[in-house]
């Protein structure tokens, strides 16, 4: 009862509520990241250095209020933005934070669950967002949404194909779609995949920045084209799941890097016995060290690069990423066969 | 003979969108309305006036001394250059010769306002094609040369800087020193706008090839200032037609190559730091003397017309004035502003290009819809 109920309901609970903590975190975090590359100060005004403005933004963007266009698809214009949100949410089902973990004399497992095709699960379920991108666009019966629907079917198809090539190479590099297993791998041989597989973390990351719809990639909310893109018809709390799932998005992107190529929850260079004493940090501190490295690069990247036009990011994404992709897939493929 | 005509499978429609008046990157109240097939642009149409207060008219019943304050309001970023060019016309209508210290302190005033001009421009074109953090970079800067305004005359963004034969006022005790001061700040800042955009792979890409103009076609579309030097053309009436102190200064007049966006861009970068030697020039040379020549108390130009004009940030800023020998206003008065002739290209520049590359084409060609609609 405990083991097969209690204990799943409040990992769920409390993994559900961590994440919607750290978006919106996030989006202070980001904040403050940007102003401090602009040189400038970011929220300073709610709470000390602006630690509770995401407080303020989410009670702000909860009593506005919510409109619905005339003209717009009702359900349709509901449904998107909880179509966009909940499968951001629902993969951390299988994203592990750490390893084994003594807690109240009970051994925990930090995840929710460990599916053995949790890749697979990864994958389908990330690009069940997309249908809420083009439905908000498409249901907004609106231009400048449905111009940027568009942009991002076209965008987030694209990309997935590189990135599925990529995820493939590693699933021959580890030999398991499970989450955990693609960890055991790692440590079994003894060093984070980033090492064996160079190539496939760049175009991994390339794919996820894309994917994510974040710059220089963010053209499908290209404030200063689209004027904000398939959300501009939304307000209030509907406008606030986009961006929830936005921030989420990344949150996802950042945990499965980790767990793909930084080797989740291990210390660094785990088969070193002299680094042993790294040991007596807590493994989800790793894990979580690693995926804010990640954020911090997503954050990092924004402010300092200009945005890709649309053809020039779909040419970036068939003619460059997808050919190394495969190819990345054929030399590991070779590889593994021939060692 | 007959000719098949291939039908697509399905009907097609061009998309008319309405970019602007209300659009973040229209730069003000443009309005462009635009014939999409896809994101491509197949035709352009530009609707001005949004922001039409009728200076010209205003000015025909103002005195000659009131209408400097209404030239301000044109280019609203470059007031000072406005300012300028007004003067100048009157003073050339009535013959009256400007102290060489006058004249010296109104090209430093001038070279600043380019600088200002220029920040604004790099700040919202790049905004526009989305490094964003080059807009607050951009425009720490400006807000220095804003300082220095201030410190001069008072104000920050609408001047009132010159009087019809000189200047209101002598520059303030060690302001030389920190104009001297500015141009050390932001000969580097320029260096740290380069390493952020010149060689980046994203922004070669959204600039380079995009809205190509050849410079005899830049010509008969009336492009002036930096969008035609883009074209390869060396106009900078600085140097063709020197006004104020330009003779006296050595400076270069940066041209590009291909009169594509980037080339556009790299002019008007080569042109700060032309603007700062230029300044350095003139406020180590600067003379001792008045500031004000001799002007009547009632300023009546005789009967006749004059055209004069300047090269202001964004290009020929001319004032056309016909005075009837009674009255002590002008009897017609007409502005060419740089931003409207310029803005005629940008159809001709948009068409075939992506949605995209509208808005930075928008930014490309430097436009205040202040000057525009006037």
């Amino acid at each position: 009862m405990v083991d097969s109920l209690i204990i799943p309901l409040l990992k769920i609970a409390i993994t559900l509520n961590a994440v919607l903590i750290a978006v919106t975190y996030m989006v202070l975090l980001e904040r403050k990241v940007i102003a401090w590359v602009q040189v400038r100060l970011g929220p300073m005004r709610v709470g000390p250095y602006g630690v509770l403005q995401p407080i303020a933004d989410a009670i702000k963007l909860m009593i506005k209020e919510d409109i619905t266009p005339t003209r717009a698809d009702k359900w349709v214009f509901t449904a998107a933005p909880i179509i966009v949100l909940v499968p951001a949410l629902i993969i951390f089902a299988v994203i592990p934070f750490g390893s084994e973990t003594e807690l109240f004399g009970r051994s925990i497992s930090l995840y929710i669950t460990d599916i053995n095709v949790g890749l697979l699960y990864v994958v389908s379920v990330a690009s069940i967002g997309v249908y809420g991108l083009i439905l908000a666009g498409w249901a907004s019966n609106s231009k400048y949404p449905l111009l940027a629907s568009l942009r991002a079917s076209a965008q987030l198809i694209s990309y997935e194909v590189a990135v599925m090539m990529i995820l493939v190479s590693m699933v021959l590099m580890a030999g398991t779609l499970s989450m955990v297993g693609i960890v055991h791998a790692q440590l079994d041989a003894g060093l984070w995949f980033v090492f064996a597989q160079p190539v496939a973390f760049v175009v991994f990351m390339i794919g996820g920045l894309a994917e994510t719809n974040r710059a220089p990639f963010d053209m499908p909310e290209a404030e200063q084209e689209l004027t904000g893109g398939f959300h501009t018809e939304y307000s209030g709390m509907r406008f606030a799941l986009f961006f929830l799932a936005e921030y989420a998005n990344m949150i996802v992107i950042s945990s499965v890097a980790t767990t793909l190529f930084l080797g989740g929850w291990l210390r660094p260079f785990p088969s070193v016995a002299a680094l042993a004493f790294l040991d007596f940090v807590p493994s989800w501190i790793w894990f979580l060290t690693k995926t804010f490295v990640f954020l911090y690069v997503f954050l990092w990247i924004r402010a300092t690069f200009p945005r890709y036009r649309y053809d020039q990011l779909m040419r970036l994404g068939w003619k460059v990423l997808i050919p190394i992709a495969i190819a990345n897939l054929v030399v590991t493929a070779t590889a593994k066969v021939l060692l | 003979m007959t000719t098949e005509v291939a039908r697509p499978m399905f009907d097609t429609e061009e998309l008319v969108l309405n970019m602007g008046p209300q659009h973040p990157s229209t730069h003000g109240v443009l309005r462009v309305v635009l014939k999409l097939d896809g994101e491509r642009v197949v035709d352009a149409d530009i609707v001005i006036g949004y922001l039409h207060r009728g200076i010209e008219k205003l000015c025909e019943n103002r005195d000659w001394t009131q209408i400097i304050l209404i030239t301000d309001r044109m280019d609203y970023v470059a007031a000072a250059t406005s300012n300028l060019g007004y003067c100048q016309t009157v003073e050339k209508l009535l013959s009256i010769e400007v102290p060489r210290r006058a004249k010296y302190i109104r090209t430093i005033l001038a070279e600043l306002q380019r600088i200002a001009s220029h920040c604004l421009w790099l700040g919202t074109h790049a905004m526009d094609i989305g490094a964003m953090t080059v807009f607050l970079y951009a425009f720490r800067e400006r807000e220095l040369i804003l300082d220095l305004f201030e410190e001069y005359c008072g104000a920050r963004l609408t001047y009132n800087s010159m009087r019809i034969g000189g200047l209101p006022l002598d520059i303030p005790v060690g302001w030389d020193s920190k104009v001297r001061e500015f141009c050390d700040v932001m000969e580097a800042k320029v260096c740290e706008y380069e390493e952020l955009l010149t060689n980046n792979r994203i922004w070669l890409e959204r600039t380079r090839g995009i809205g190509v103009i050849s410079g005899p076609e830049a010509i008969a579309v009336g492009l002036t200032g930096p969008p035609l030097r883009g074209s390869g053309v060396p106009r900078d009436i600085r140097k063709d037609e020197p006004y104020a102190a330009y003779e006296e200064f050595d400076f270069h007049v940066p041209i590009g190559h291909r009169g594509d966006t980037y080339d556009r861009y790299l002019v008007r970068l080569e042109e700060f730091r032309e603007s700062i030697r230029i300044i350095r020039q003139a406020i180590d040379g600067l003379p001792d003397g008045k500031i004000l020549g001799k002007v009547p108390r009632v300023i009546k130009p005789p009967a006749g017309e004059t055209y004069h004009a300047i090269e202001s940030p964004k290009g020929e800023l001319g004032y056309f004035i016909v005075c009837d020998g009674k009255s002590t206003s002008p009897y017609r008065f007409r502005v060419r502003p740089p931003s409207f002739c310029n803005l005629q290209a940008l159809p001709r520049l948009i068409k075939g290009h992506m949605v995209a590359d509208v808005v930075a084409l928008i930014g490309s060609i430097d436009v205040v819809l202040g000057e525009v609609d006037r």
